[in-house]
C-alpha cells in the first residue's frame, strides 16, 4: 500500500505487539548487583591517589608507634649513661668499647637527647601519644556532638535556643583560657579519683591526658554539633520522618534509627577532619607546658624541649616537628578524600 | 536594619555577662590561688595578702564587688604586676598585638584571597594542584613549627632578620608571616570552593552571555558573590589574631596581649584574666556584628532582621 509520508497516523508494526520471548525477558533483568552507598563511596576513595597515599602515611605512622616500640631494644623513659646528645646514627664511647667486646649493640636511629634517652623511640611514643588524643577526642566529639545537635534540630524550639546559645558561648569564650583552667581544675579530682579501685586504667593513661579529653569534650562538640544541626534540620522534613512517626517510632528511635543514619557521610568526614585538629591543639599545649605530663612524651613536648638547645641539636627539633606535620597532613587529606567520595552534595 | 543592630547589642552584652560570669567561677574553682605558688612568703603575709585583695571573702561577694566595679569601668589592679591596672596592662600590650596581627590578616586576604581565585579559574590544571597541595601544608603545619623553621633558617643561619623584639619594621616580618600561614591557607581553601560554586551559577552564564567581558563580570559578579565565606571566617579570625598569638609572641620574644593572656591563667592573676576575656570577649561579639552588617554591604539580598 502506498503511503503518504506527510500522514500523521502512527505506522504501527504489529510484530511488536507479540508475547515477549524468554530471550527479551532475560535482557531486561539487572544482572549488576544495585551499587550501595558504602560500595559507591569506597570505589571512588579507592581510587582517589592523594588519599591513598595519606591512607598509607597513616598505616605505616599506626605501625611505628603502636607496635614497633614493643619490641623495640630501648624504652622511652631509659637513660643510659654516657651516651647524652649523641647525633643520629652516633655511638657513645662505652657502646663503642662494648661493640668492640663484640656484643651486638643497637644504634640510637635518631640520636639521644640530653638525657641519654633513646630519640627514636621517644619519637615513637610520642606520636602514639598524639595518635591516642586525635581518634579519642573525634570519637568523643562525635557522641557528644551528634547527639546534642540531633536533639537541637529534631526538638526545635526552646531546646534548640538554649543549646544554640549555649554553642555561642563557648564560641565566644577563648578557648585557650578554657583550657588552661579546666586541666588545671580537673587535675586533682581526676588524680583522686585514679587511685581509687575500678579506675586502675585511668593510671595508664595519667590523669593529665584524661582531663585534655574532657576538656576537648566540653569544649570541641560545638562544631560537630553545630554541622549535625544543619544537616538534621533538612532532614526532618523527609517523607520518611512522618512514615516513620505514623507507624509510632519514638523520637529517640527516628534520630538514631533514620536522622543519623543518614547523615552519617558528613560525620565519617567532620569526625576524620577533627582528628588532625584535636592533634593540632594537643600538640599547641604541650609546646607551651600543659600538656601531657612528663615523662610521658608527646610530639609538641618534644619539640618544646628541643627549641632551647636548636642551635646546638636541629635535628630533636625537626623529627618532631616534621612528623606533627606530617601525621595532620595525612588525616587531613584523607578526610579530604572521605568527604569527596561520601558526601553526596558533592557527586556530579 | 538598626532594630536589628540594637537587638545584636543587646543580645551581645548578655553574652558578655555570661563569659564573665562563667569564667569568673571557673578560675575561681581551681584549687590554690595567686600567692600560693609564691613559697617565700610565710602563711601570715600570705593570708594578709589575700585579706588586701579580698580573696579571703566568700565568692559570690566577691563576684558581686568585681561585677560592680566592673560595670563602673574599674577592673582593678593586677595581683602579680603590683601597682598595674588591669586596663594599663591591656593599653598596653594590646596595640602590640593589634599591630602584628592585623598586618598578617592584611597579608593573608591580599595572598589568600587572589590565590583562591587563581585556583578556581585554573580547576584541574597544575597551578590549581599548586595552589592546593600548598594550601593544604599551610593548614597542616603547626605554628610553631612555622616559627622555629623561620627563626633557624632565616634569623640564625642566614642571619637576615632579627631574632626577637619589634623595634624597627624588619623586625615583623618573620611573626607576621608566622601568624599568616595558617589563615592565608585557610582563606586559599575558601575562596577557591566558593569561588567554583559561583562560577557554575546561571547569573555567571548570563553575564557572559550579555557580553559582558572577561574580567568585569568575574570582578563585579563572581568576586562579590564569592567572598561572603571569606568575610565569616575573617570575622572572628580578626578578633583572634589581633589579640595575639600567643606561641608566636613567645618565641619571637614580643610584649603582646597573647602571652599575657595566658602567663595571667597559668599564675592565677584573678583580675588580668578576668579583665583579657571580658575585652576578648567584647571584641569578639562586635566583630560578628559587624560581620552581619558587611554581608548587606557586599550581597544587598540579604536583609538582617
Amino acid at each position: 500500500m502506498k503511503t503518504n509520508p506527510l500522514s500523521m497516523q502512527l505506522k504501527l508494526d504489529p510484530d511488536d505487539f507479540l508475547p515477549a520471548s524468554n530471550d527479551e525477558k532475560q535482557s531486561l533483568v539487572v544482572m549488576r548487583e544495585s551499587v550501595s552507598f558504602w560500595k559507591d563511596g569506597l570505589r571512588r576513595l579507592v581510587r582517589n591517589k592523594i588519599a591513598m597515599v595519606s591512607l598509607f602515611f597513616i598505616v605505616v605512622i599506626m605501625i611505628f608507634s603502636f607496635i614497633v616500640p614493643s619490641f623495640y631494644p630501648y624504652r622511652y623513659e631509659q637513660q643510659i649513661k654516657g651516651s647524652e646528645n649523641l647525633s643520629p646514627m652516633e655511638y657513645s664511647e662505652k657502646e663503642i668499647a662494648r661493640k668492640e667486646a663484640g656484643e651486638d649493640v643497637f644504634p640510637h636511629i635518631l640520636g639521644t637527647d640530653k638525657l641519654g634517652r633513646d630519640y627514636a623511640i621517644r619519637v615513637m611514643m610520642g606520636s602514639r601519644i598524639s595518635l591516642i588524643v586525635g581518634l579519642v577526642a573525634a570519637a568523643i566529639i562525635l557522641i557528644i556532638g551528634s547527639v546534642i545537635g540531633s536533639v537541637a534540630a529534631f526538638f526545635g524550639g526552646w531546646v534548640d535556643i538554649i543549646i544554640m546559645r549555649i554553642v555561642d558561648l563557648i564560641y565566644t569564650v577563648p578557648d585557650i583560657l578554657l583550657i588552661v583552667l579546666l586541666s588545671t581544675v580537673m587535675k586533682s579530682p581526676i588524680e583522686h579519683l585514679a587511685e581509687k579501685p575500678g579506675f586502675g586504667w585511668m593510671q595508664v593513661l595519667g590523669p593529665n591526658m584524661i582531663s585534655i579529653f574532657i576538656v576537648f569534650a566540653l569544649l570541641y562538640w560545638v562544631g560537630m554539633a553545630r554541622m549535625v544541626r544543619g544537616q538534621i534540620l533538612t532532614l526532618k522534613q523527609s517523607e520518611y520522618v512522618t512514615a516513620a512517626r505514623a507507624l509510632g517510632a519514638s523520637s529517640g528511635r527516628i534520630i538514631k534509627k533514620h536522622l543519623l543514619t543518614n547523615c552519617i557521610g558528613t560525620l565519617i568526614v567532620v569526625t576524620t577532619l577533627q582528628i588532625p585538629s584535636s592533634i593540632f591543639t594537643e600538640s599547641f599545649l604541650s609546646f607551651v607546658g600543659i600538656g601531657v605530663a612528663r615523662p610521658t612524651p608527646s610530639l609538641g613536648s618534644l619539640a618544646s624541649d628541643a627549641v632551647n638547645g636548636f642551635g646546638t641539636y636541629p635535628h630533636l627539633l625537626f623529627i618532631p616537628a616534621l612528623l606533627i606535620s606530617l601525621i595532620i597532613l595525612s588525616f587531613n587529606l584523607f578526610g579530604d578524600g572521605l568527604r569527596d567520595a561520601f558526601d553526596p552534595k558533592l557527586k556530579d | 536594619m538598626l532594630k536589628y543592630i540594637v537587638k545584636r547589642l543587646i543580645i551581645a552584652l548578655i553574652t558578655i555577662f555570661a563569659v564573665a560570669t562563667l569564667t569568673f567561677f571557673l578560675m575561681n574553682a581551681v584549687p590554690g590561688g595567686p600567692f600560693q605558688a609564691e613559697k617565700s612568703i610565710s602563711a601570715q603575709a600570705r593570708a594578709n595578702l589575700d585579706a588586701k585583695y579580698g580573696l579571703d571573702k566568700p565568692l559570690f561577694q566577691r563576684y558581686l564587688t568585681y561585677m560592680n566595679d566592673a560595670l563602673h569601668g574599674d577592673f582593678s589592679e593586677s595581683l602579680k604586676q603590683r601597682g598595674r591596672s588591669v586596663i594599663s596592662i591591656i593599653t598596653t600590650k594590646f596595640p602590640v598585638s593589634a599591630r602584628v596581627g592585623g598586618m598578617a590578616v592584611l597579608l593573608s586576604l591580599i595572598i589568600g584571597v587572589p590565590l583562591g581565585c587563581i585556583a578556581a579559574l585554573n580547576r584541574g590544571k597544575a597551578l590549581d594542584n599548586v595552589i592546593i597541595v600548598l594550601a593544604t601544608c599551610g593548614i597542616a603545619i603547626p605554628g610553631f613549627v612555622i616559627c622555629t623553621l623561620l627563626l633557624y633558617f632565616i634569623g640564625a643561619k642566614l642571619q637576615w632578620l632579627p631574632t626577637y623584639g619589634l623595634s624597627s619594621w624588619k623586625h615583623y616580618i618573620m611573626p607576621v608571616i608566622s601568624i599568616a600561614v595558617y589563615p592565608t591557607a585557610y582563606i586559599t581553601r575558601l575562596m577557591r570552593s566558593s569561588m567554583l560554586d559561583v562560577l557554575g551559577q546561571d547569573y555567571m552564564r548570563t553575564a557572559r552571555a550579555k557580553g559582558l567581558s572577561q574580567s568585569v563580570s568575574l570582578f563585579k559578579h563572581a568576586l562579590r558573590n564569592a567572598v561572603i565565606p571569606v568575610v565569616t571566617y575573617v570575622g572572628p579570625m580578626l578578633a583572634y589574631t589581633i589579640t595575639g598569638s600567643m606561641i608566636v609572641e613567645k618565641i619571637f620574644t614580643i610584649p603582646g596581649l597573647g602571652s599575657e593572656f595566658v602567663s595571667s591563667a597559668l599564675n592565677r592573676d584573678y583580675t588580668v584574666i578576668m579583665g583579657t576575656t571580658i575585652f576578648l570577649a567584647t571584641l569578639m561579639v562586635l566583630v560578628n556584628v559587624l560581620v552581619d552588617i558587611v554581608y548587606t554591604i557586599i550581597d544587598p539580598r540579604i536583609k538582617l532582621k
